[in-house]
Order: structure tokens, then C-alpha cells, then sequence
């Protein structure tokens, strides 16, 4: 009546004299991803009072999804118009120009100079990636030093490109805030050259951004020890609301005269989540190193999906491309991060007009889409259980999940599992 | 003031030599010469030589604007309207690989996209183990295992005597190969010489994988193109699948629904358990799925803390696993979860657009049945086209030479026979372009330019050597 189980992982038989190889049954289930799993997770449970606070997407007053406004009217202009076969190179080089000014800023001399080899990418998943193999393949025997915490993905994105991590002390367990000196320190130890990856804006998942003071005595340090700063942009317009303030580390570390790498990422700040859209690039000293590091980056995409998908591309180059819709973009960006603010402000005074024990000041200290609430797991699997609330084990709440219809239910939950501290 | 500017830690970095496919393009486009023609990259074109909007695909996209539908992420293994559909297309929706799920299906960036996500998938679940391709093979398929460091060797493949097929090659190679390598193999009009094994070849192949325990990996691109019949370019992948074996299938809608530059396609992984006596096929289907979620779901608890060779030893004795019948069913969610593993790191989630044109026109029958139509439309103008280059070639080459190659030739390319040389003289001369391997795409070729490209290839072919 009992089956017999081969013990061997490679080969697992319901029946011991079964010849043909069982191709897959050694292949284990993989651990779930953190954060795709809470929406998994969420979409399954029927309760109607259920908060998603898991995945970083940005959600309007009434919890919904959002297409921007600009984004709608790019969508009709190229409705109908000449299909695209592949992206043409013009289209291509306008569309990293134009984004590549977002970070340096439109009047920049990088841009005027060609002193930058740009790509389009995968989103930011898809520009880390690039850049980490191309780490790999140009500096075979270095490390990356990622931020401790920094967002999971960046963990596995090395990772797969075969580059070891190192972390860099950075959040404050006890300030919920800059574990300055701590930070300081290590970029000090790190050995001269060493690649470090940062959130310019917006940490991702602390919400906790070093001063501008700070960049720069961090930027200074950074010339001083030769280190490559790599950042990920992944919420240009979610932290102040103003996308160029949101890359001010960006030209502080520029000025100073680092040379740098930036992924950038359209998934949040123009709603375009699905269609993966995102840009690399990497400073040089001129426009001919330009040419050939840029060739290398296309040679390294390749080989793992040939070009990027282009109905994304053509409306960022849409949007950006038209000074109205660049103009209408801007306003849009700045609403959505008002909302967010706004409702940061509004979950710390419920919290505290419910009279809880614990300091919240960190909910309107953080800054853009997340907030490291300082939730414990077992609190956070409370607030599943208990009241259908949906976040990531280490407390990192999403607030752009927050609306003013949900924020008490909300608050009073937080109070729930955290009055008794 | 600027400060003095670090020098790039990307100092002496040399230029990526250019794309040997791609690059032809890139020369077509600077050459001023009115007479040029374009026969590199596999793009179809219409007798204008014009790129090609499906009719079907604009009625998608028109039916997507007016929904209005939001641009939130995918899941990481894709839409899954599109993963239902792609995996009907290529097996047929009554298949019993299909019935019995035991189809384990994920969006993928393209057969690039696709291809390499199994690449990967191979290289951590199968350490050192090849994949065999033919020589030769599509240019981006070695570039592919190489960046995932899969070791991979050739079959022999053309025969540049008979500009045809070199099966006892192709089935002594495969033979000589390491057990348990992995094969890989066009499903239907082989890039870049067009030929295609017969139903009998194809029959013969299966055998000698099975006797070796290899396992087939299909890239499938060119569904339709190579008849016109979806269903028959599927009959490789379908024999396979019949005979109860184990495959890896990646699939392409760059071509056949013209959405290259959206980036469409798909990896499958067909699971199979070999011994029937699992099927356990007198229990009601009902409950046996019922069984298989619960094990479904307790394996998915237990993932995250313990190894699962472990928990399969604990739960083999379980009674209920015994009675659970679909093991593949299951095996394809643990195969599904590790490629979303692999895919996670890459690019997060795959793009929205192209997944849902082809849900659309796939799972529409109204436009489903119109895309066939314009699919044979497609594949009978390259039919036609074959058939005029052919006529043209006999009449003005009196050398005698038997070009009926062209004919039997399948798909969008040619392989002309033509060599580095060669081809070059029909680029430089002639301002024809192809890639140095002689491969022709017929795809961008009008019944107009026949003759003119007739007479390049029998001027390079007696001409130059």
C-alpha cells in the first residue's frame, strides 16, 4: 500500500522500477518573493476592510490603480500611428537623452558632451541587472556594498550576476532614521575603489534620505576613496514632490567630480508599472568611451532579451519629448507625492490622538512612497491576521496604499498591536 | 568652479564587436543605392517591402484603448490569459498535456527572453550538463548559453553537399552526446537554412533522445510561417509531447504576430511521469485536484523553511500523496516557482502590451480565426516568392546547377549555399544584404526584385569564389 520513495534527490519515483529519468523532480520550490507574495497573498483574501501596504505602486484616494493623465493622452497619440518593428535608434537616443536629463539636469555639460554611454533598461530591475553584470564582466573580482537594509531585489540581482555583497551600515534601528557615522565609517574601511550601491531619493525601504549636509560630506569621501557610486532612482518626483530636488545627491556627487552609474526607473513616477520601462547609464571621461561602453551594455542585453519592449518607450518619449506633457507630467508627480504626504501626516496624528505609547514621528520623517513603521513581525503577522492589513515581515508599510477612507481602520489597527509596546 | 573629475573606473573598455544579424540592417540603412535590398534580419515585409501591422493586432490594441486598462505590474511568470492561450497554441487546447496541466508556462521577453530564462534554469538545476545545437543555428542562441554559462557543442546539421539535411550526422552526434544532455531543436523552419526535418526524420530523433535520456528544447519562432498552419508547424513539438516526454519549449510572437519589437513569447515545461500506474486514473478528476492543491499548498507552506527532499520523505508516507494523481501538475507549480526565481532578478516582471495583444487575438475566436487567415496570407506570399526566385534562378542560370533546394526550403530564410565570399560580393556588388553565412531572408524579398536578385546570386556563385 505505501509507495516506496527514492531517497536520491535527482531522481524522485513514485515507482522504484521506472526507468526514464525524472527530469524536474529534484528541482525544489523556491522561497516565495517578499514582497510580490503580500500581493499574491492579498488578492486572495476576500475581506473588504483588507489594505494592501505590500508593493511599492501607487494607488489614488479610492485605493485604485492609477494611469496618468499623460500617460492617457501619449496612449491616443500613438494609437494608429506607424508600428514600430524595432525601436528605431532615433527614437531610442532621444528617449535616453531626454531621461538622462532628468538626472543631470537638462543644461548639463555631461549631456552637451556626450560623456555618458545610456541605455534603455528593464526598468530599474532591468538597469541594476545590466549594470551588475557589466560590473562583473569589466571588474571580475569586485564587490558591491549595498545599504543595511536596502530593497530585496538588489540582494538577488548581484547575486545572479555572480558579484558578492557586502552591507554598509545605514538605517538606525533605534532613531528610525541615518545611522550617520556608522555609514561614514564604512565608506572610510571599504577598500579604495569599492562599488557602492545608493538610493538617491526615497530609500527604499526606510524612507530615511540622508540631508543634503550629508551627501555631501558623503560625496566628498567618495572622491576622496575613489569608490563608484552607483545609485538607484527607482522614486525621482516621490520624495519632495520636485524631480529635479529629487537628484540633488546625484549632482552633488557630480560636481565633486565622482563618475557614476544611475538606474532609473518610470515604473512609479509615470505609472508604468507593467510595461518596463527604465534607463542605465554610465558617466565617462568622453564621448568616445561613451560609444564603446554602451556597446558593451547592448552586447550584455543581448544575450538576455534582445531589446526592451517598445509600446513603454514610446510614451515616456512621448511624454517627455512634449514640453505640454512634460509640463502635465511634472503636476502629476507632485500630486501623487502631496497625496502620499498628506497622509502621512494624517496616520501619525491618528496614531497619536489614540493616545499610543510609542513615538511615530518617523511616519512624517520618512520620505516618498514607504514607511519603515518599526513594526515587529509578529505585530506585522497580527495586523494580517487580525485585520486583513497586508505589509512586508520587516514592518516596511507602503503608504501609498494609505487613502482617507482607510487611515483610521489603519490606525487603530497599529494601536492595537503595538499598545502594549 | 568643478571639481577635477575622477578618472571612469571604465577606463579601456574596447567596443563590442557589432551584432553579425543586427549589424546587416545597420549597412542596408547607410547604403544610398537605390537597387538595395535588404535580406537579413527575419522582419517580414509586404510586396512593397513594407513592415506588416497585422490587421488583427490593430483590432487588439483598439479594443485594449477603449478598455482603457491599467499598467499595473504582471505577476513575475507573466499574464496569466496569455499563459493559458500560448501554451493552447502550441499543443492544441484538447491536448492531454494541456488537460492534465501538466504545462508549467511563464511569459518571457521573446524567444530571446524565453530562451534565456531556460538557459538559466539549466545551468542551476543541471550543473554541467550541454545543450547540443545545430551547426548551424540561429547566431544568438551561443551568445545566450554563453552569458548563462551553459557549455553547449554542435550537431551536424546542413549539408552544404545537398544543401539539405545531414540526418545520419545529426543522429550520430546526438547519440555520441553525454546522456542527459539537453537538444536543441527548431520546432519548424529552421534558422537559418529553412530545412526542416520529415514526420519520419522527426520520429527517428525522438527515438534516439529517448534512448539516451536526453531532453528536447524547442525554440519554437515561427509558428505559422513555416506551412501557414499553426497546427501543423506544431506537429515536432505535439509528436513529443504524445510520446510522454519531458520538454522545454520556448516560444516567439516577434514573427508571427508581427509584435517584435514588444517582446512576446513564452517558456514551457512539459512534466511528465512516465510510470501510468501514478495516474491513478480511476479516481474521480474532481477529487484528485482537490488533493492536489492540498499538497500544492502544504509543499508551498514548507518551502520557505525546510528542503524539500526532506519534506518529500516526510510526506511519502502520507497516504495522500499516493492518491494524488496529478505529481506533474504539481512539479510544474515547483518549476514555475523557480523560473519566476530567475526571472525576479533580471527583470522583475515581464511587459504588459505585447501579453495582451495576444491574449486578445488568441483567446478571440472571431480574431483568432482571422489571424489564421493572415497568417497564411504571410506564409503564402514567401511561398510565392520561393517559387519566382526558383523559376528565375532555372531560367537564367544555364550552368545547369539544381536550385530546387529553394522549394524544399522551408519558412522565412533561404540558405543559399552561397559563401563568406560570396555573400559579400552580393553585398558590395550587388548591394544586396544578407549575413556572411548566405542565409537570405525571403521574408524581405517582392516577386519584383526576383529576377534582380537572381541574377546577384548566379553572378556570385559562378563567379567569385
Amino acid at each position: 500500500m505505501w509507495k516506496c520513495f527514492s531517497t536520491t534527490s535527482r531522481c524522485f519515483s513514485t515507482s522504484t522500477s521506472n526507468k526514464a529519468l525524472k527530469w524536474w523532480d529534484h528541482v525544489a520550490p523556491a522561497p516565495k518573493d517578499p514582497i510580490t507574495s503580500v500581493t499574491e497573498a492579498f488578492l486572495a483574501d476576500t475581506s473588504p476592510t483588507k489594505i494592501n501596504l505590500g508593493v511599492g505602486a501607487y494607488r489614488d484616494d479610492e485605493g485604485k490603480p492609477v494611469v496618468l493623465q499623460c500617460v492617457r493622452e501619449a496612449e491616443a497619440k500613438i494609437a494608429g500611428c506607424d508600428f514600430l518593428e524595432s525601436v528605431s535608434s532615433a527614437v531610442s537616443s532621444k528617449l535616453v537623452e531626454e531621461s538622462v536629463k532628468l538626472v543631470y539636469g537638462k543644461d548639463s555639460d555631461i549631456i552637451k558632451e556626450g560623456r555618458f554611454a545610456g541605455v534603455q533598461a528593464l526598468s530599474g530591475t532591468g538597469a541594476c541587472r545590466l549594470f551588475a553584470e557589466f560590473q562583473r564582466r569589466f571588474y571580475p573580482e569586485s564587490q558591491i556594498y549595498m545599504t543595511d537594509p536596502t530593497w530585496s531585489n538588489h540582494h538577488n540581482i548581484w547575486r545572479d550576476a555572480i558579484v558578492p555583497e557586502r552591507t554598509f551600515h545605514y538605517y538606525h534601528r533605534d532613531s528610525k532614521g541615518l545611522d550617520f557615522s556608522a555609514l561614514l565609517d564604512d565608506v572610510k574601511n571599504a577598500p579604495d575603489g569599492s562599488f557602492f550601491l545608493l538610493h538617491p531619493c526615497a530609500h527604499n525601504p526606510t524612507g530615511v534620505d540622508p540631508t543634503e549636509e550629508q551627501w555631501r560630506e558623503i560625496s566628498y569621501l567618495f572622491k576622496v576613496k575613489n569608490h563608484f557610486p552607483f545609485f538607484d532612482m527607482a522614486y525621482q518626483g516621490f520624495a519632495s514632490g520636485d524631480l529635479d530636488r529629487d537628484a540633488r545627491s546625484i549632482h552633488i556627487f557630480v560636481e565633486d567630480g565622482n563618475v557614476i552609474g544611475c538606474a532609473q526607473s518610470f515604473a512609479k513616477n509615470m505609472g508604468l508599472y507593467g510595461h518596463r520601462v527604465g534607463c542605465l547609464n554610465v558617466l565617462c571621461n568622453d564621448a568616445e568611451q561613451a560609444v564603446a561602453i554602451k556597446s558593451q551594455l547592448q552586447l550584455i542585453a543581448r544575450a538576455m532579451y534582445s531589446s526592451p519592449p517598445v509600446h513603454g518607450i514610446l510614451l515616456v518619449s512621448g511624454i517627455l519629448c512634449d514640453p505640454n506633457m512634460k509640463a502635465l507630467w511634472v503636476k502629476e508627480v507632485k500630486a501623487m507625492a502631496n497625496r502620499i504626504q498628506s497622509l502621512r501626516t494624517t496616520l501619525q496624528k491618528s496614531l497619536e490622538h489614540l493616545s499610543s505609547p510609542l513615538n511615530w514621528e518617523h511616519i512624517t520623517n520618512q520620505v516618498g512612497m514607504f514607511c519603515f513603521s518599526g513594526l515587529t513581525p509578529e505585530q506585522v503577522d497580527r495586523l494580517l491576521r487580525e485585520f486583513h492589513i497586508y505589509m512586508t515581515l520587516d514592518g516596511r508599510m507602503s503608504m501609498a496604499g494609505v487613502t482617507t477612507g482607510n487611515v483610521s481602520y489603519l490606525a487603530n489597527a497599529i494601536h492595537e498591536v503595538t499598545k502594549f509596546g | 568652479m568643478t571639481a577635477a573629475v575622477n578618472v571612469s573606473r571604465f577606463e579601456g573598455i574596447a567596443m563590442a564587436p557589432p551584432d553579425p544579424i543586427l549589424g546587416v540592417s545597420e549597412a542596408f540603412r547607410a547604403d544610398t543605392d537605390v537597387k538595395k535590398l535588404n535580406l537579413g534580419v527575419g522582419a517580414y515585409r509586404t510586396e512593397e517591402l513594407q513592415p506588416y501591422v497585422l490587421d488583427v493586432v490593430k483590432k487588439a490594441e483598439n479594443l485594449m484603448l477603449e478598455r482603457g486598462e491599467n499598467k499595473e505590474y504582471l505577476p513575475i511568470e507573466g499574464l496569466a490569459a496569455f499563459n493559458k492561450v500560448t501554451a493552447e497554441l502550441l499543443f492544441g487546447a484538447d491536448n492531454p498535456v494541456i488537460k492534465q496541466q501538466k504545462v508549467a508556462t511563464i511569459q518571457g521577453l521573446s524567444g530571446t527572453g524565453s530562451l534565456r530564462l531556460a538557459a538559466a534554469f539549466i545551468e542551476r538545476y543541471f550543473p554541467g550538463a550541454q545543450v547540443l545545437i545545430s551547426s548551424p543555428t540561429w547566431g544568438n542562441h551561443k551568445n545566450i548559453f554563453n552569458d548563462a554559462r551553459v557549455p553547449w557543442s554542435e550537431y551536424r546539421y546542413y549539408d552544404p553537399k545537398t544543401v539539405g539535411l545531414d540526418f545520419e550526422g545529426m543522429i550520430s552526434d546526438i547519440k555520441a552526446a553525454p546522456e542527459g544532455s539537453f537538444v536543441l531543436l527548431h520546432g519548424c523552419a529552421h534558422n537559418p537554412t529553412g530545412i526542416d526535418p520529415t514526420p519520419e526524420q522527426w520520429e527517428k530523433i525522438s527515438d534516439v533522445i529517448q534512448e539516451k535520456n536526453h531532453i528536447p528544447f524547442f525554440d519554437v519562432a515561427y509558428q505559422g510561417f513555416a506551412s501557414g498552419s499553426l497546427d501543423a508547424d506544431a506537429s515536432s513539438v505535439r509528436l513529443f509531447a504524445a510520446r510522454g516526454m519531458e520538454l522545454l519549449i520556448a516560444q516567439s510572437y516577434s514573427k508571427n504576430l508581427g509584435l517584435y519589437a514588444e517582446r512576446i513569447g513564452a517558456i514551457n515545461v512539459v512534466c511528465s511521469t512516465a510510470d501510468a500506474a501514478a495516474r491513478c486514473e480511476d479516481i474521480d478528476c474532481t477529487l484528485s485536484r482537490d488533493m492536489e492543491e492540498m499538497v500544492v499548498k502544504s509543499v508551498r507552506l514548507v518551502s520557505d523553511v525546510w528542503n524539500i527532499t526532506h519534506y518529500l520523505l516526510l510526506i511519502s508516507w502520507c497516504p495522500l500523496v499516493n492518491l494524488c494523481c496529478n505529481w506533474d501538475s504539481v512539479k510544474g507549480v515547483l518549476v514555475k516557482s523557480q523560473l519566476k526565481r530567475i526571472a525576479r532578478p533580471m527583470y522583475s516582471n515581464p511587459p504588459v502590451h505585447g501579453a495582451r495583444i495576444v491574449a486578445n487575438v488568441v483567446g478571440d475566436p472571431a480574431l483568432f480565426n482571422e489571424w489564421k487567415a493572415e497568417m497564411e496570407m504571410m506564409a503564402g506570399r514567401i511561398k510565392n516568392v520561393r517559387q519566382k526566385l526558383f523559376d528565375s534562378l532555372s531560367a537564367k542560370d544555364k550552368s545547369g546547377k539544381d536550385w530546387s533546394f529553394i522549394l524544399k526550403q522551408i519558412g522565412m530564410f533561404s540558405f543559399t549555399g552561397l559563401n563568406k565570399t560570396q555573400s559579400e560580393s552580393m553585398t558590395n556588388k550587388w548591394h544586396v544584404y544578407l549575413t556572411k553565412d548566405g542565409r537570405i531572408s525571403l521574408a524581405g524579398l517582392s516577386l519584383a526584385k526576383c529576377e534582380y536578385l537572381a541574377d546577384a546570386i548566379i553572378d556570385s556563385y559562378h563567379n567569385v569564389s
